[in-house]
């Protein structure tokens, strides 16, 4: 499983992808959609762990962008505002495969991301 | 309690307070205003009329004793001058000779007798003053007048009318005389009695109203004829003698018991008669004072009409002056009060993100350093640190426990209706509370069957309603009080909530009042009067309805139905509209 993490927060993604590689998941992370964009066209991922608020180019609008090079790709994202539930009822529009609340749990994370990709 | 305690409008106990004017000010200036502008012209009016009619009605009362004292004196002096008139024309018919003859004369008496009537006697005096002959029921001939008053005026004069006096026959008379001159420049006098009654009859016949009273004087006020009420024949009036007037007279006096009375006289020509008329007023005025009783009666009836309509109009309209007045300061505050909420949500869900990284930061270090410690050896063994890490992460869980509340706090303001647990939306308001509760030794039990169905809501709205039940609940109960919240499906379609405590309870009268806006029995220790107004109106917005039953002292209880399937209108309307609901 090779996943793209990606938060405004350095911190947080860095420590994020340190702690999945633990787990034997190879995690790449990225703090901007330009960044992002740029991992996405050297290497090879399965599944994305977008922020939904990211500096100038939103989570939701960095998905389609990545959707145009990788069709095939599937997604999850974050968020510190507001519960699951909400994101549910909004997740038809936004094409995301799952949402999770900040402070996410690892274990969480990880079920999420074996369950979307099958 | 008292009539005036159930008729008492609503507004006249409100306080003044800002944006609610002084009601019971402008409930006197209101009847005042109006009973000035309504009772002043029909008061004037009335007494306007009240004088117009009575100096009409007294008008016409002297009018119509005037009318009466003129026919009177006209009869009068027709009387009087008919039987002189009679008495000339013998005198200027009959030769001396034959009035010299008793025979004669007796024939002339019983002509005059069947004729016009009412002469007693009839007598022939010389110019001497001798009674020459005489004709009627006594023997008065050679009788000297020489003497008397009447005989001189009679020379002077040539003819005479006396006053009534007795004479022999001790029976009220009068004398009329007349003088015949004779060629030899001498004269002689035909003297004629003339019984009063007939004199009578002509003003005992008259009908006098006002229990009038009609009689004739001479000029000294000796009564001539009989009077109803002012004495006998020859005695003296207790009226003054009117004063000398060519013409009828009338005006008003004083009585002889000194009432009002209505006085019309006439001097009659050529005799010592005054002929009056006297009238009391008051019987006069009668009439009168039946009217005026039906003028006070209808100003009577005016003013009471006025008087109750006014107060009915003006406190009905007061009131619901009154009561737009407080729903739109109840909206002022709703839309306030949401205001302030939407702020504080706003507040709140900043608050909540920009905890929420650097939880998540928190949390990612603590889950790597206890990721290094699992996954690599030389830390593995280390339970303690294991522990600490475990603390961390599980301060983190609760610090993001309290933000996602903060966040759920947030979402008030927006409508948004979905399906949801009723026994969860009760936990997470106990959540909130649970503090207070345990702080106090409040025992809250909550019992909600496990077949509840789910509800279409809004977990916001639907969390500030159980808030405010709960919150007054405790606010109502002393330490170590118990509330029991229990929920049931009431049938197909509604579910219902019920809040019991055992605090102080309401009494009967604010029972009724208790989800007015504003009312609130907190007022000193900080209550809005707010809140319960406000969850009603939420309740009501959301198809539920809400009732409460209590006893003073007993606790009270409030149970909150609500429909099971969201009405679709309700979708998507804000809380502005739920608070402006109520």
């Amino acid at each position: 499983m090779r996943v793209l993490l990606v938060d405004d927060e350095k911190e947080l993604v860095s420590t994020l992808a340190e702690r999945l590689s633990f787990r034997g998941i190879d995690a790449k992370w990225a703090v901007c959609a330009a960044e992002a964009l740029k991992l996405i066209e050297t290497g090879q991922f399965d599944i994305a762990v977008l922020d939904v608020k990211l500096p100038k180019v939103g989570g939701f609008e960095l998905k389609k962008k990545i959707q145009e090079k990788k069709p095939d790709m599937k997604f999850i994202f974050m968020t510190g505002h507001g519960s699951e539930d909400d994101f549910k009822a909004g997740s038809a529009q936004t094409g995301a495969d799952y949402y999770l609340v900040k402070p996410v749990k690892i274990e969480a994370l990880i079920e999420k991301m074996k369950k979307v990709l099958g | 309690m008292s009539l005036l305690e159930k008729i008492k409008p609503k507004f006249w106990d409100a306080e003044e307070s800002e944006g609610l004017s002084d009601f019971r000010q402008l409930w006197y200036l209101t009847v005042l205003l109006t009973l000035e502008v309504t009772l002043a012209p029909l008061i004037f009016m009335t007494l306007a009329d009240y004088n117009v009619t009575q100096k009409s009605v007294e008008s016409e009362i002297l009018l119509r004793t005037s009318r009466l004292v003129s026919n009177t004196r006209r009869s009068v002096s027709f009387f009087l001058d008919e039987r002189r008139s009679a008495l000339n024309f013998v005198v200027y018919d009959t030769p001396f000779s034959e009035l010299n003859d008793p025979l004669g004369l007796a024939s002339i008496l019983e002509n005059l007798k069947k004729s016009f009537g009412g002469f007693a006697d009839i007598g022939v005096i010389d110019a001497q003053g001798r009674q020459k002959n005489y004709a009627g029921p006594y023997r008065l001939e050679g009788i000297d007048y020489s003497g008397q008053e009447w005989f001189r005026e009679m020379v002077e004069h040539g003819n005479y009318i006396s006053d009534v006096f007795m004479g022999f026959r001790q029976v009220p008379h009068l004398v009329i005389a007349v003088r015949c001159s004779l060629p030899d420049s001498c004269f002689y006098v035909l003297r004629a009695a003339v019984d009063t009654e007939r004199f009578n009859d002509l003003l005992s016949q008259l009908e006098v109203s006002g229990q009038g009273d009609a009689f004739i004087i001479n000029h000294e006020g000796i009564l001539q004829t009989p009077s109803r009420y002012h004495g006998k024949v020859l005695e003296k009036i207790s009226l003054s003698v009117p004063k000398f007037s060519e013409k009828t007279e009338v005006f008003e006096g004083r009585g002889a018991g000194a009432e009002d009375v209505i006085i019309g006289y006439a001097y009659i020509a050529d005799s010592p008669f005054i002929l009056m008329i006297v009238k009391k007023k008051n019987e006069l005025m009668k009439s009168w004072q039946t009217t005026r009783m039906k003028i006070a009666g209808f100003l009577a009836v005016s003013i009471t009409v006025i008087l109750f309509v006014t107060l009915g109009v003006a406190t009905y309209l007061i009131n619901k002056i009154y009561v737009l007045e407080q729903n739109r300061a109840s909206i002022m505050h709703g839309m306030e009060y949401s205001n302030k909420m939407a702020s504080l949500g706003r507040l709140a869900a900043g608050v909540a993100h920009e905890i929420n990284n650097p939880l998540a930061i928190i949390n990612e270090k603590a889950g790597l350093v206890k990721d290094m410690f699992t996954f690599r050896k030389e830390y593995a063994k280390d339970e303690k640190l294991i522990g600490i890490v475990d603390v961390i992460v599980s301060s983190v869980e609760r610090c993001a426990v309290i933000a996602r509340r903060l966040l759920n706090f947030a979402r008030h303001i927006d409508v948004n209706v979905q399906s949801l647990s009723l026994k969860e939306v009760i936990h997470e308001v106990l959540g909130f509370l649970g503090k207070e509760a345990e702080y106090r030794s409040i025992s809250v039990s909550v019992s909600v069957p496990d077949d509840m169905p789910q509800i279409e809501s809004d977990r916001g709205k639907l969390q500030e309603i159980f808030l405010n039940l709960i919150n007054n609940a405790f606010a109502a109960m002393k330490d170590e009080g118990k509330l029991d919240i229990s929920a049931k499906q009431e049938n197909r379609d509604s579910v219902s909530v019920t809040f019991t405590d055992n605090g102080c309870g309401i009494s009967e009268q604010n029972l009724s009042r208790i989800f007015e806006p504003f009312f609130s029995t907190k007022t000193k220790v900080g209550g809005t009067g707010l809140g319960l107004s406000i969850t009603y109106g939420l309740v009501k917005k959301m198809g539920g309805d809400i009732r409460v039953k209590s006893e003073p002292g007993k606790g009270a209880s409030f149970t909150v139905t609500l429909p099971i399937k969201a009405d679709q209108k309700e979708k998507g309307e804000d809380i502005h509209a739920s608070l402006i609901g109520g």
